[in-house]
């Protein structure tokens, strides 16, 4: 394979591996913070509002991991520096 | 497609050049200056207000309300940068509601901007409180905790910027992708998910700079040492 397929191939394959394994560990971790915020909304109900300020909170500090990897497989679909690369090489 | 408006260049003259986030910065920032001259003319005192004032006036009370729940007794202080913050991300947004416009903090330069406001606003609000014994606690536990320190400090600037792009980025993206591929319902169920995660996101922003300045001024402290 040429370079053009072999930075192309690999670039579409390290993009889907990233997002799909990237996402394990953080929706987990928010299942889990999920869960502990029921059950102390359950045995506090007075306090629900400074628990789900608590969690949305916390949930948006697990998500970051899950979004920087979305942002490293948009870059490596649509902004990606190496396909800029070949394809420039082989047009010029 | 365009994963930023960075790229969108508008208007070309010489090396500078003007692109889409610069444009739609300087709208909100139109926006928001002129919605407020407009509603603060004539400010009434009495219990007859206009709505426009009634809702700034709730914005601003809950946004004192969440800076005091953090960051101690005087949210006065700390309400220009936070509550601009917030305002600032907050409406650019929502308004990606509407067609042709942009979100400006789907661009990495606008939440870089935003986040090195933060990272310069801790050392400012902790040395105007305690001077310069500001600089005691980057040596706290010890001073071999030094260099930790200084990368938590510029890791969390850093992850600020890209929680913020990411969010929105995401969303304008998987609003494109799915106009091409089920334009009917899905798009409207995405977009609606991607105006409540901007919404959130800027809570995120805003709170995050406020715990950020609290411990930076260890306001929570003095706080507890009241009692």
């Amino acid at each position: 394979m040429d370079n053009i397929g072999v930075v192309g191939a690999i670039s579409i394959l390290a993009s889907g591996l990233t997002i799909g394994i990237g996402s394990i560990g953080p929706a987990l971790g928010e299942g889990r913070a999920l869960a502990q915020a029921l059950s102390s909304i359950a045995q506090q109900p007075d306090e629900a509002n400074t628990i789900t300020r608590t969690l949305f909170v916390g949930l948006a500090m697990v998500e970051s991991t899950a979004i920087y990897c979305f942002v490293v497989s948009m870059i490596l679909i649509f902004a990606n520096p190496f396909w800029n690369y070949v394809v420039s090489k082989a047009g010029g | 497609m365009h994963i930023t408006p960075d790229s969108i260049i508008l208007f070309q003259l010489g090396p500078v050049s003007l692109n889409a986030t610069i444009l739609f910065t300087w709208c909100i920032m139109a926006l928001m200056t002129v919605v407020s001259w407009l509603v603060t003319r004539k400010l009434s005192s009495t219990t007859r207000l206009s709505r426009w004032q009634n809702f700034i006036e709730v914005l601003v009370i809950s946004i004192r309300d969440e800076i005091r729940e953090i960051g101690g007794q005087d949210p006065g202080r700390y309400l220009p940068l936070v509550g601009t913050l917030f305002l600032f991300i907050a409406l650019s947004n929502l308004l990606s509601i509407i067609p042709g416009y942009k979100a400006p903090t789907g661009s990495l330069s606008t939440t870089a901007g935003l986040a090195v406001c933060v990272f310069v606003a801790v050392p400012l609000y902790g040395i105007a409180q305690n001077g310069l014994s500001y600089f005691k606690q980057y040596t706290k536990p010890s001073i071999l905790m030094l260099p930790f320190n200084i990368i938590g400090e510029v890791s969390r600037t850093i992850a600020l910027a890209m929680r913020l792009f990411g969010n929105i980025m995401s969303g304008t993206i998987i609003a494109a992708i799915l106009l091409s591929i089920a334009p009917l319902i899905f798009p409207i169920i995405m977009q609606a998910l991607g105006l409540l995660i901007g919404l959130i996101q800027a809570y995120i922003f805003a709170i995050l700079a406020m715990v950020y300045i609290a411990a930076g001024s260890r306001v929570r402290q003095n706080k507890v040492d009241q009692y």
